[in-house]
């Protein structure tokens, strides 16, 4: 994007919304930023309507703040709570309908391949659980069998939080939730594993209680789908609201499960990727 | 890519010389696309539709297409289809039948999202048990999904209006999706003669920049920042933008009648509109009403007929008046529900005068013969 594209005109600088003049004065495009870089620059996500402690905006924030290239990234996201907070984020995003956040961000991507070859145009499908792992499971896969260019990310809270907290596929096994009274069924999916599986050159699991590991993993995830194809990133966002805990307690949850040993951070890296990974973040040194 | 010189539509629709050829209507689809200088175009199989995607496909070979694939389900391709469009590229797609109703949901969204998507659908029965034969139930499904509606007669029409569509469907004051409708097997799968321009002319390419909402490419302002998002809130200010976001949809399908007229030359053909019985009927049903119309004239009996072109938006005015001094309006269907004879109903001053039917459906064949009888009992 060119940044002349969205200078205000001289004369209107006192009749636009102070959140514009600020993305337009302190915003993160093209300056290379990062999750350190916080309180010094106007981010990206305008506050945002989700509630206390959710552990999901607090992991866009970090994404959002990690993305390589914010000021050349649109984003496709998917019905659930992230769709609450979309609508104020600063890059071009894309709602269009529960679950078919990759098939969207398929068809966007060869869009902008076509229309800018000589540019980098990141897509980024950024949805929940439930539109990733369940309505939307054959749309994610089938674009990473397709080896689309494109970076799939899961914001997971482990249910469908923003119709009240049913079980999701992601939820772990005994959880009672809506729609599990008894507790559910069956464990939670491993799709991580699923992604290996089928070809994703660059799978890892993350969350917002390490901030510089998951900066990491955001921009390994967009740079190898960049170049190589398929990546995934599944971020563990507790949900205060409707697995009832404190809202100042979302981080010491996800330290708890990890030490229980039902939340695992892990990286999956093909050899392809290792060496474009390597080469990209030993020039960056 | 083959290099086509670049021409106004006008040129294309009116001036330049025909050849005419003898093709199916799969085949005047791929000779409509190879013209409409489609950046993009993706695919599903469906029965009667897959040949005019296969064809497409060749096109993609060919070079008069950029990108082409074939997506894992209608609602998928669907989906792709609106993420290139809101991309910038012109797109197009083809399905029918049960792959309209899978992928469904897309259609509403597709139209609150303005995108100006071109789809071709042949239409086909929906039932269980299973049918893969002619039926245009679809329609009625589709009637209030926001999309413009093209019903094409023949193999001609599906060629001039495919093309037409995306002129209209890109027209800024317009920018909502035009779906053309044809009849599967009677139009897709037969043989007739089509006039079609020479191949080495095609249409200015789609300036994503003349869109009345922004391009997804991060090339003009993220103007979607906002403050509070009326997604889910319970106030008036959000159910006031959604009102207001759905009445825009329906006037800028109100809005494409003007284009209708012009490309089109309007939303119904008239022939004999001064008669005591007229038939008004759309896609084949039309050629059909056409034969009966014939065979009632060698009995000395006076009908004339209405061919509907656009079904949304839905010719209310001409309708009304067309209808004004007729005896009896005949409205012939191949369907069950008889969606285009409410429409009508719904139009007609005295609507007892409306007989609904004959109706076929299933994959049935439409005899003239039913058609006159119902013409020579209105004639009593």
């Amino acid at each position: 994007m060119n940044k002349n594209l969205f200078k205000i005109s001289p004369g209107f600088e006192d009749i636009m919304p102070a959140e514009y003049r600020e993305l337009v004065h302190d915003g993160p495009y093209g300056k290379n930023l990062g999750v350190s870089d916080l309180g010094t620059f106007k981010e990206l996500l305008e506050e945002h309507p989700l509630c206390a402690g959710c552990g999901l905006a607090l992991s866009l924030r970090l994404i959002l703040a990690s993305l390589p290239n914010p000021e050349d990234t649109i984003i496709v996201g998917s019905t659930g709570c992230s769709s609450l907070a979309f609508p104020q984020v600063g890059v071009h995003n894309i709602h269009s309908l529960f679950g078919n956040q990759n098939a969207v961000a398929s068809g966007l991507k060869r869009a902008l391949k076509l229309r800018f070859p000589e540019k980098t145009k990141d897509v980024v499908a950024i949805a929940g659980d439930g539109a990733t792992a369940d309505i939307g499971l054959d749309m994610v896969m089938h674009s990473w069998f397709r080896r689309e260019n494109i970076a799939t990310i899961m914001l997971d809270n482990e249910a469908y939080a923003n119709t009240g907290g049913q079980e999701s596929g992601m939820s772990p096994q005994g959880t009672v939730l809506y729609m599990a009274p008894k507790g559910k069924k069956f464990p939670k999916i491993s799709l991580p594993e699923i992604a290996r599986e089928v070809g994703c050159a660059y799978v890892a699991v993350g969350s917002p209680a390490q901030p510089r590991p998951l900066e990491k993993m955001v921009r390994r995830t967009i740079l190898v789908a960049r170049e190589i194809g398929p990546t995934y990133l599944q971020v563990f966002c507790p949900c205060p609201t409707n697995y009832k805990f404190k809202p100042q307690e979302t981080v010491a949850k996800i330290k708890q499960r990890e030490k229980e040993g039902t939340f695992q951070t892990r990286e999956y890296i093909t050899l392809e990727a290792q060496k474009l990974l390597t080469k990209l973040e030993e020039g960056k040194k | 890519m083959i290099e086509q010189k670049i021409v106004e539509p006008e040129y294309l629709f009116f001036q330049a010389d025909r050849e005419e050829v003898f093709i199916t209507g799969s085949e005047a689809l791929k000779e409509a696309i190879k013209r409409a200088n489609v950046d993009m175009a993706i695919s599903y199989p469906i029965t009667p539709q897959s040949e005019s995607m296969h064809l497409v496909g060749d096109l993609y070979v060919e070079g008069y297409v950029r990108e082409y694939f074939r997506g894992e389900n209608e609602f998928a391709v669907m989906s792709a289809v609106a993420g290139a469009s809101m991309g910038g590229v012109r797109v197009f797609t083809a399905t029918g039948g049960p792959g309209t109703l899978r992928a469904f949901e897309i259609f509403p969204a597709w139209a609150g999202a303005r995108v100006p998507v071109v789809c071709a659908f042949m239409t086909r029965g929906v039932n269980s048990p299973l049918s893969i034969q002619p039926d245009t139930i679809e329609m009625a499904f589709m009637l209030h999904t926001g999309i413009v509606m093209f019903h094409a007669e023949t193999a001609q029409d599906l060629y001039d209006m495919l093309l037409k569509a995306f002129v209209i469907a890109e027209k800024p004051d317009v920018h909502i999706p035009v779906g053309v409708f044809a009849d599967g097997f009677f139009v897709t799968h037969t043989r007739e003669k089509v006039k079609i321009d020479p191949a080495e002319i095609k249409l200015p390419p789609y300036n994503p920049y003349s869109s009345p909402v922004p391009v997804m490419d991060m090339e003009n302002v993220p103007v979607r920042h906002m403050r509070d998002p009326f997604v889910m809130k319970s106030n008036f200010i959000s159910y006031a933008a959604h009102a207001s976001w759905q009445q825009e949809i329906l006037a800028a399908a109100e809005r494409a009648r003007k284009h209708i007229h012009k490309y089109l030359g309007g939303l119904v053909e008239t022939e004999n509109e001064e008669a005591e019985i007229l038939i008004i009927a759309s896609g084949t049903a039309v050629s059909q009403s056409r034969e009966a119309i014939a065979l009632a004239c060698q009995e000395g009996l006076n009908a004339g007929l209405v061919k509907i072109k656009s079904i949304r938006p839905f010719p209310e005015e001409e309708i009304r008046k067309l209808t004004q001094k007729a005896k009896a309006v005949i409205v012939p269907e191949f369907n069950r529900v008889g969606w285009l004879c409410k429409e009508i109903k719904s139009v007609v001053e005295d609507n007892t005068k409306v007989v609904g039917g004959p109706r076929v459906f299933g994959g049935m064949t439409m005899p003239p013969h039913l058609i006159l009888a119902e013409i020579r009992r209105c004639s009593q």
